[in-house]
């Protein structure tokens, strides 16, 4: 019987913490948008956070969006062949990358590159006092570090998705060309056929999402770091592993709230 | 003492987790005042003084500022308090993502009292003051020395002005001719701008130079305050061996745990 009650209060408290976190969380978050809504704003911050998000991530998430249009078509193929269906490998890679992997796998990428600078930038920022230094600098380090950071990520998200998009649908179409027997108009005007508006602002609406996400998680993570330079690491890792794991699971959510019905 | 104190801390408590840190710290300032805080390491100085800043909340007793309570205060008005203090940070505390010119104007940058085209020129002129070339300001933090470092930080602690400034351990680290440098720039300070400084510091000579009052704190509590001069023949037993260093006397290093 005490082991049962063990059992439920560690399964307890571990619902407490999370919950508390979350909280915590929503507050930043709310905090961090009131800022970006309110002057004096950061120009020059946020178009630094821009370039380092948007510019600095386009060779990985180029390179990702291409393989996957590649691996998406020759998957396609080797499994529609066998009822005869190889027609629609090209609508299935726009819409499998329009709708999911470009934006999830474009998330996935700057979450690893962005979540862990920024996190490691501030949590550096803040175990030396760099933080405080800015309160007493007359300016609001939610205001300085995070709205503009928060702000560059929405924005630049769903313009690296639509370079993934392109390059994608481009991967496809170069293997259904030079390798499954596809003449490139037909490709592409297969490709066009069946895309439906909805299909590509569903994926831009999931890139603003994660961008938000990922972004808020390095800041929250690396402001709220403690302890020097262990700290800081696991500030690090706090933030890309939960924006990851947010990612595929507010996914789901958009996913559902777009084409549930 | 007639007058309002510029700074008056009464019953100061802070505590981190179960380790009481501050317990109960009285301490009146006033304007015009240099005053040393003087302590053991961990004594809670630093601790002190950023609860005065805002940065840490105490659990428990009062601040005023200019008769003040800055706890009570809203938001806006404890944000223009801060526009009129300065603080040196005991690590600096520099912005490592700007050059020294831009840490040393961010103040006056953030308040918009100078453009970022005049900014330079003023970077210099407070550089120079606390002994730095001009070049000094195109270089980053990182690329300086801790001693540099911590001019750097002294710089921008007095670059907008402030009526009351506060110095953690300015003196740390520099070779004995720049420590009395900088010394007398702290009291030029006081007595150009007519600020009200307080200084923590663990160097007794720098301690005489600019105190006109020294506090020393001990176990979370100001146990002794006078006048900075009689620093070493006090009367108060604790402060005369923290004064000497001696080894032998009432305080004596117990573990810290
Ligand atoms: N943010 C914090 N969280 C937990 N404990 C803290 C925190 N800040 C300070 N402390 C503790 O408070 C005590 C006093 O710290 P403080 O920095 O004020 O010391 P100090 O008097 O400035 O010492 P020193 O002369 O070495 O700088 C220390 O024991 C420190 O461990
Ligand atoms: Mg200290």
């Amino acid at each position: 019987m005490t082991l049962i009650l063990n059992v439920l209060a560690a399964i307890g408290r571990g619902v407490l913490g999370a919950c508390r976190v979350l909280g915590a969380v929503v507050l930043f978050a709310l905090e961090g948008v009131s800022h970006i809504l309110r002057p004096p704003f950061y120009p020059r911050l946020i178009g630094r956070a821009f370039v380092e998000i948007a510019y600095f991530s386009l060779p990985v998430v180029a390179l990702t969006a291409v393989f996957t249009g590649m691996v998406l078509a020759l998957q396609s193929y080797s499994g529609f062949s066998r009822f005869g269906a190889e027609s629609a490998i090209a609508n299935v890679v726009v819409l499998s990358i329009t709708r999911e992997l470009g934006p999830v796998l474009a998330g996935l990428m700057v979450a690893g590159r962005i979540g862990a600078a920024f996190a490691a930038e501030i949590g550096t920022m803040r175990v030396t006092d760099q933080i405080d230094a800015l309160t007493t600098l007359s300016t609001n380090p939610m205001k300085y570090l995070v709205a503009p950071r928060l702000l560059a990520g929405t924005i630049a998200m769903p313009l690296l998705v639509v370079i993934a998009d392109i390059l994608g649908v481009m991967g496809g179409w170069l293997i259904g060309t030079a390798q499954l027997g596809f003449t490139s108009a037909s490709y592409l005007t297969s490709t066009l056929n069946f895309l439906q508006p909805m299909d590509v602002i569903s994926g831009l609406v999931k890139a603003a999402v994660f961008g938000f996400v990922i972004t808020l998680m390095g800041c929250y993570s690396g402001y709220t770091s403690r302890g020097g330079a262990q700290g800081v690491g696991a500030a690090t890792t706090t933030a890309v592993v939960s924006s990851s794991i947010l990612i595929l699971a507010l996914d789901y959510v958009l996913t559902a709230a777009f084409f549930g019905s | 003492m007639s007058s309002t104190p510029k700074i008056r801390l009464r019953g100061l408590t802070k505590r981190f987790g179960a380790k009481t840190v501050l317990d109960g710290v009285d301490l009146d300032v006033a304007a015009g005042e240099g005053m040393v805080v003087l302590g053991g390491s961990g004594s809670g100085k630093s601790v002190t003084i950023k609860c005065i800043l805002g940065l840490i909340t105490p659990d428990a007793g009062s601040i005023e500022i200019d008769g003040r309570d800055v706890l009570a205060m809203p938001r806006r008005e404890r944000e223009a308090l801060n526009d009129r203090i300065g603080m040196l940070f005991q690590n600096g505390a520099l912005f490592d993502s700007l050059p020294v010119w831009e840490n040393v104007c961010f103040k006056l940058l953030a308040q918009k009292r100078i453009t970022r085209a005049k900014a330079r020129d003023k970077a210099a002129e407070v550089l120079a003051q606390v002994g730095l070339a001009a070049s000094v300001g195109d270089l980053s933090p990182s690329e300086l020395s801790g001693g540099m470092q911590k001019r750097v930080g002294l710089a921008r602690a007095i670059a907008a002005e402030p009526e009351i400034i506060f110095f953690d351990e300015p003196t740390t680290g520099l070779d004995p001719i720049m420590g009395a440098v900088i010394d007398g720039l702290i009291v030029d300070c006081v007595k150009r701008l007519g600020a009200t400084a307080v200084s923590i510091t663990h160097d007794m000579a720098s301690a005489r130079r600019i105190g006109d009052t020294a506090a020393m704190i001990h176990k979370g509590r100001i146990v002794w305050t006078g006048p900075a001069a009689t620093l070493g023949h006090s009367g108060n037993a604790m402060v005369d061996q923290f004064a000497n260093g001696s080894r032998e006397g009432p305080i004596t290093m117990e573990l810290r745990k």
